[in-house]
């Protein structure tokens, strides 16, 4: 029987630094919950706002797949690997951070906040070579179907990172259905909802809530308005 | 106050393990040391129990192998976190989460 987790949007935790204002869905930085650590290898996922011309400086990362997706606005990275580069909505970045990597983020704009996902996944491997990537994402153009955007695979369709996990968006028209296979059984899927509201296997959801489903196969998802919405499949065991 | 909590990291990325240091010295009652080898590892558990030995990045496999075997073997109080992220992100979850568990 499926088993379940229920986080909903006004459950997450929250920093509010003033040029940033960040919800996390998972214990991350000054917010401690222990029964919110992860999900499986999800271990973080912070919805960030940034003010204009705000950022993060120079900082390290090590043994970390770490995801952008930019909802709002335009987020600029540097690394001392030698990538720069913009990231728009429509759009992906990965780094992994393995042995180690310096990067920055900030908001290209000087007066428009940007704000974005960012999202970490452990490794299946420790101290692999930094390196980064970005791609479109192509949602806006598949209505009410899921796109793949993220795999294992660097064959496949979206970014890759070392994990066995594939994310998916999608825009769905209200009332539209779309069902989810998992691609492995040892997965869990975790469902977070961008815009507008979406029932999971009959559990309704509003725009941020999370919602964790494992111990099954297959999920279908009803969109109760026009809405948007990240999968999210990882391994629960890692 | 709590007694004195003794954390060992140890970080093949010298710039990571100061900053992963400056972090956890921080806090009121953690006090932090780095190391880069696992000789370096030996030589200071041998001296002191660590309430936690926290594995940052950089090492080879065979390096961290034997970092968790001495750790195990030889650190019975002692509970040994991988460290991810390499910043602020996880760390004190991290800790506090080793600490619950010690």
């Amino acid at each position: 029987m499926a088993q379940t987790v229920l986080h909903t949007a006004d459950s997450r935790g929250g920093a509010d630094h003033g040029w940033l204002k960040s919800y996390h869905t998972f214990s991350f930085a000054g917010y401690y919950n222990p029964e919110r650590l992860n999900f499986g290898a999800l271990r973080v996922l912070n919805d960030d706002r940034v003010d204009g011309g705000r950022g993060f400086g120079e900082h390290p990362h090590d043994n970390m797949e770490i995801i952008s997706i930019p909802l709002e606005g335009s987020l600029e990275h540097k690394d001392s690997i030698g990538n720069v580069g913009v990231i728009d909505p429509g759009e992906i970045q990965v780094m992994s951070a393995g042995t180690g990597i310096y990067h920055a983020e900030y908001n290209k704009n000087k007066n428009v906040p940007v704000k974005f996902l960012q999202i970490w996944v452990f490794p299946n491997k420790r101290n692999v070579e930094p390196r980064y990537d970005q791609q479109i994402i192509q949602t806006a153009a598949h209505p009410n179907e899921l796109v793949q955007i993220l795999s294992p695979d660097k064959n496949d369709q979206g970014v890759w990172i070392h994990q066995d996990a594939w994310f998916n968006m999608g825009n769905l028209e209200k009332d539209h259905q779309v069902v989810y296979n998992f691609h492995k059984k040892e997965s869990g899927v975790y469902v977070f909802v961008l815009e507008g509201s979406v029932s999971v296997d009959g559990q309704k959801l509003a725009t941020r809530d999370g919602y964790g489903i494992w111990d099954t196969s297959a999920i279908e998802i009803t969109a109760d308005t026009d809405a948007r919405i990240l999968l999210m499949e990882v391994p629960m065991e890692f | 106050m709590e007694k004195e909590i003794s954390i060992l990291v140890i970080g093949a990325h010298e710039e990571i393990l100061t900053v992963i240091l400056r972090l956890l010295n921080k806090m009121d009652n953690w006090n932090a040391i780095g190391v880069n080898s696992c000789e370096e590892l030996i030589k200071q558990c041998s001296g002191k129990n660590f309430r936690v030995v926290l594995l940052g990045g950089g090492l080879s496999a065979e390096q961290e192998q034997a970092v968790k075997q001495y750790v195990i073997e030889k650190c019975p109080d002692t509970t040994l976190v991988p460290h991810y992220g390499g910043g602020s992100g996880l760390l004190y979850a991290e800790i506090y989460s080793a600490l619950k568990t010690a």
